[in-house]
């Protein structure tokens, strides 16, 4: 992932669920990361889970069924 | 004279040195306020705290991490546990051997129109699960109890009564673990434990201002926060979030102190919790056997087989009041133990040592043989003088 790809990033409830989902999506060795929330998508102080689009749908499938997010935003 | 520290239910002394390093490591290196920010110091701090919330689910067989909420101790998860939950005209049942992190929120809350019963145990400290059932009413809400006894080391048959609540719709089985998590197999799936309160400081060799509460999922719509403030989410609302675990979690946590614990409940799973159990157990056998051989001069509580009690004795020294064996034992022998009634009044009514209390012994995984045969050899000169 470099920064010119186009990304996507999963919002979540809390910190706990983003940092959770961190060690799910890692453990299927798909690289992301952490990063502030854009002030764009919400005005909260947490944050979300950046990755490049082209693993969209991996993504999804890691977290499904394991843990509840809000919303997959493409950016 | 070295220190000898028999005075591990107090809480564990030493800790492991992985535990240390990482509360260092957390405060030199990282120092960022967890759920806070987006950097990466906040985010590794974030980070801390969330592996500390996955060891302890696969200590205790949790199946979501964040099922687990933060707390200063035991006594804290205990008050959000029982004050959320418990409502007017609701029952409630306990021991004849709780802690006063129990007693106190229950006497309290009966106080305000909670039905409490108070099923009594036997002078060894021990429970009949039947006593448990004939208890039961229609508006039942919980069965509180400890896991084992801090004053007898009786460990509760936890089991066959989450059996019992499982029958029932509406009852909830919520458990105090402060001496057993990390010392006794815990499985909150296999023994239906809906709610369980634990410390971090003790069995699980993290520092003191750290602990926490598992409540089984669905179940925290029904416990109100005793607690509200900021959470790092949802910050745009000024009501608090209903989800877990920030429902819970208000203001900044002991980060540094999670951090100790994470390493200090990772270090007891690798070592593995039967290999922890069997080395205690080991050590108060053989502190019972050397206490028996004193003869009539020394009074045990408890159960009478070593495997029905944690690493925790309590005995009476014929006519020593329990303060002066303490006191002895520090000064001439540098033994560390604990006299007195160990905050459970009830519990000390139901052995009928009520005022004057008991000397306890507790060990802990950093004891060792040298050290049993040295507390027992002391006795025997305090008895003998």
């Amino acid at each position: 992932m470099t920064p010119e790809d186009p990304f996507g990033v999963v919002l979540f409830e809390s910190v706990s669920h983003a940092l959770r989902a961190e060690k799910i999506i890692k453990a299927e060795n798909i690289p992301c990361k952490l990063i502030p929330v854009p002030r764009q998508l919400s005005s909260d102080c947490g944050v979300c889970l950046r990755f490049s689009v082209v693993h969209r749908e991996r993504v999804e499938n890691a977290l499904a069924g394991k843990l509840d997010f809000f919303d997959v935003v493409l950016l | 004279m070295e220190v000898v520290y028999l005075d591990n239910a107090a809480t564990s002394f030493p800790k492991p040195e992985a535990a240390l390093e990482a509360m260092m490591r957390y405060q030199r290196e990282i120092g960022g306020s967890p759920g806070r920010s987006g950097h990466r110091l906040s985010i590794e701090a974030g980070r801390i705290v969330h592996e500390t919330r996955e060891v302890l689910a696969r200590l205790f067989n949790i199946d979501d991490p964040l099922q687990i909420v933060f707390t200063k101790n035991a006594t804290e998860a205990l008050n959000i546990a029982l004050v959320g939950l418990l409502k007017p005209g609701d029952h409630v049942i306990t021991t004849g051997m709780e802690h006063n992190a129990v007693m106190r929120p229950l006497r309290f809350l009966a106080s305000r129109g909670v039905d409490l019963s108070i099923v009594p145990c036997s002078d060894r400290g021990e429970l009949d699960p039947d006593d448990i059932r004939a208890a039961f009413r229609t508006n039942t809400r919980a069965v509180v109890m400890t896991h084992a006894s801090n004053v007898t080391g009786t460990i509760m048959p936890v089991q066959e009564i989450g059996l019992l609540t499982r029958e029932r719709v509406d009852t909830v089985l919520c458990v105090d673990a402060a001496q057993t998590a990390g010392a006794l197999p815990i499985d909150v799936a296999a023994m239906g434990v809906d709610l369980l309160a634990f410390t971090g400081h003790k069995s699980l060799y993290g520092p003191q201002g750290t602990g926490g509460l598992y409540i089984r999922k669905g179940l925290d719509k029904k416990i109100a926060p005793l607690m509200r403030g900021g959470t790092g989410s949802r910050s745009e609302f000024e009501e608090q979030p209903d989800f877990m675990p920030d429902k819970y979690e208000c203001g900044t946590p002991n980060t540094v102190g999670l951090a100790g614990l994470s390493a200090g409940a990772a270090y007891i799973l690798e070592k593995g919790v039967e290999a922890v159990r069997d080395k205690e157990d080991a050590l108060t056998r053989l502190f019972l056997d050397r206490l028996h051989a004193l003869g009539e001069d020394v009074t045990i509580y408890g159960p009478r087989s070593a495997q029905d009690r944690i690493s925790v004795i309590s005995f009476k020294l014929r006519d020593i009041t329990a303060s002066d064996a303490a006191l002895y034992l520090d000064e001439h022998w540098g033994i560390m133990c604990r006299p007195g009634l160990h905050c459970a009044p009830a519990a000390h009514r139901t052995i009928g040592t009520f005022p004057h209390g008991t000397v306890r012994f507790s060990f802990g995984f950093f004891n060792t043989e040298a050290h049993a045969d040295l507390a027992a050899e002391a006795l025997r000169q305090l008895v003998k003088r």
